[in-house]
């Protein structure tokens, strides 16, 4: 273990981390979203979702800096008289559980067809590509918002709303994974001609096998890149859903439905229900997209 | 030209017939058309008597190629919600979408060129730098925030714009234009920049990475050497060759624009077809889904057309290859 911690050090990866301030700090920031978000119950200041705490009185209260502000509510407080920075902390575990989810369901779609794409070839590799050309003229997101809408026609309602949080990640994975199918594709044409791949179908190894165990690790490395940048995407697309009032339930509010809640109190001057949370989606996707951007080009040996 | 544009256009036709599939598939399966147009008292003989008039009766291929028949004379059904003709919805609300679509794509074009080439030719100037850190930020936020936050800025703090809808109205024919008042122009402002600032900060990031690889080039350098002043240079060299793979980006950014209108309507409540679609969604009313996907659709594949034929006008070397018969 120390082993490998040192070899990290080591590394140009972590050479080309030092020396860009700009990541550093997006590290800094993904990270407290993460953990704030992670031990929300733990260290969250209040609990939203505990009805009897919840107080009237406190209700509407303007962020601690403000006049009427209350120390005991760092970024003031919603018409029910919610904690708007322990709100966020509960939506923002909503809001990157969806996004991780989605990016993995994608990821493990993509990736497969991929691999099966790229490995067979022939007709099923035609087929599969004209699938992800078709699915990529579209914008994801309407994809996404199509996917939701049929599951809402075909499950009752009382079932919906249990489910609601799967539906989300399904549609938001499949309108997502034709990028990594093309990523994987790609690699996998040229893994595939090579002589480890050949040796080991020449000593009869199945195919699934060398597609799974030879094939797969060699491919593995852009789609980490793809996967970053996605994520940032996913969180975005969830945020986007549960905004238009078609995502998550409202009974485990994300970042999206906190800032469509908020949204309504714009025009009374309450400000801060809708602007915070936005903030914090914005630093969570920014975070998250200028760590992937530094990823595809410290691991782009082309730029080194 | 003509055997290229035939290609295209076939090419085109197995995405169309795919997507009305899915949209037919929707319009069939999901939901039970039936029951929800006999409502709670019927006979036995009354079911059966609406599902021959829907041609339910009918196998799979038969319904489809009705369904596609009548997606071609522009008939979807009912809607569930709102029990009208659905191409009536749509064509009440395309002028709206439209409208916006039009403007956004004016001003991302307007103002992202001019900053791309900015940016391009004079890479370390303060403003430079200005503009590409808005870029990212204009990358970074979500639609929907942009809009919220100019709606805080200009609409709740400073007064100067309306918040929502199109203001008044003008009819002409079918078509309802919301130019033509001065409550229009201003209710489009605040929209087209919400829909827009994604698409201009994308356009300025490719203009000026066009325009840096071509200036590196060797018939820039020619130019230079043969004395040509700057201005010649940079707009009549330089310009040109880098708008090429803008016409491309701007094309299919086009559909995005449609997509992303849906947002930007349900934020200012803009009456257009985005904002039917997402109500649509919410109460799962199937006919007006499955004609919006069709629409678009058909929209996202006549870009891609228009796109390809002008990516053949404006590039000689596509003609030239093709003559040899080479690639």
């Amino acid at each position: 273990m120390a082993a490998v911690v040192k070899r990290f050090f080591d590394s140009d990866l972590w050479w080309s981390f030092k020396r860009s301030p700009v990541t550093v700090l997006s590290a800094v920031v993904a990270l407290v979203c993460i953990f704030g978000a992670a031990l929300a119950p733990w260290i969250a200041p209040h609990d939203p979702f505990d009805l009897a705490s919840l107080n009237l009185i406190d209700a509407f209260k303007p962020p601690v800096w403000a006049e009427d502000g209350v120390a005991e509510y760092l970024l003031g407080t919603d018409d029910q008289g919610r904690d708007v920075l322990s709100a966020i902390m509960y939506g923002a575990r909503v809001s990157l559980l969806v996004g991780l989810s989605a990016t993995a369901f994608a990821t493990l779609v993509g990736v497969s067809v991929g691999l099966i794409a790229g490995y067979v070839g022939g007709a099923v590799d035609g087929l599969l590509m004209r699938i992800c050309d078709i699915q990529l003229t579209f914008p994801s997101i309407l994809v996404a918002l199509l996917v939701d809408g049929v599951v809402r026609a075909v499950v009752p309602r009382e079932v919906h709303d249990q489910i609601a949080i799967f539906v989300v990640i399904f549609a938001i994975g499949i309108s997502e994974w034709p990028k990594f199918a093309r990523t994987v594709r790609g690699s996998t044409l040229v893994e595939r001609n090579k002589e480890y791949v050949q040796a080991a179908r020449v000593i009869g190894v199945p195919k699934l096998r060398i597609m799974a165990t030879h094939v797969l690790p060699n491919v593995v490395g852009p789609v980490l890149v793809v996967a970053t940048l996605n994520l940032g995407l996913a969180i975005l697309s969830e945020a986007t859903l549960s905004f238009l009032g078609v995502g998550v339930p409202p009974t485990q509010p994300s970042l999206g439905t906190l800032i469509r809640i908020g949204n309504d109190f714009l025009f009374s001057g309450e400000w801060w229900i809708t602007i915070f949370p936005g903030v914090a989606l914005v630093a969570m996707v920014l975070s998250v997209n200028l760590l992937g951007d530094w990823l595809r080009d410290a691991l782009n040996p082309k730029l080194r | 030209m003509f055997a290229f544009v035939i290609s295209r256009i076939l090419q085109a036709i197995p995405v169309l017939l795919t997507v009305s599939l899915i949209s037919f598939a929707m319009f069939a399966y999901v939901g039970d058309p039936v029951a929800i147009m006999l409502g709670q008292d019927f006979t036995e003989a009354q079911r059966d008597a609406l599902v021959r008039d829907l041609g339910l009766d009918q196998p799979f291929w038969v319904q489809f190629a009705e369904f596609v028949g009548n997606a071609v004379q522009g008939q979807f059904g009912l809607s569930y919600r709102l029990s009208r003709p659905v191409a009536e919805l749509i064509a009440e609300r395309a002028p709206a979408t439209l409208e916006l679509a039009f403007c956004a794509a004016v001003l991302s074009l307007a103002i992202g060129v001019p900053m791309g080439v900015y940016t391009g030719l004079y890479r370390n100037s303060w403003l430079s730098r200005f503009f590409l850190t808005f870029s990212l930020v204009g990358v970074s936020l979500p639609t929907f925030l942009i809009g919220i936050l100019l709606i805080l800025v200009f609409a709740v703090w400073l007064g100067w714009l309306p918040s929502f809808g199109r203001g008044d109205t003008v009819q002409i024919g079918w078509w309802s234009t919301g130019f033509l008042t001065w409550s229009g122009i201003k209710a489009l402002i605040l929209p087209s920049i919400t829909l827009g600032l994604f698409q201009l900060t994308l356009i300025m990031r490719l203009v000026r990475a066009e325009m840096m690889e071509v200036l590196r080039s060797d018939y820039i350098k020619f130019a230079r050497a043969r004395g040509l002043p700057n201005r010649v240079v940079h707009f009549g060299h330089a310009l040109k060759n880098t708008l090429v793979p803008v016409i491309t980006i701007v094309g299919l950014q086009l559909g995005a624009i449609i997509a992303f209108a849906i947002v930007t309507e349900t934020v200012f409540q803009w009456p257009g077809m985005g904002l039917l679609f997402i109500q649509s969604v919410g109460v799962a009313d199937i006919p007006v889904m499955s004609a919006y996907l069709l629409l678009i659709a058909v929209v996202f594949v006549t870009i891609n057309l228009i796109v390809d034929l002008l990516y053949y006008a404006v590039d000689p070397r596509l003609r030239i290859g093709r003559g040899k018969g080479g690639h």
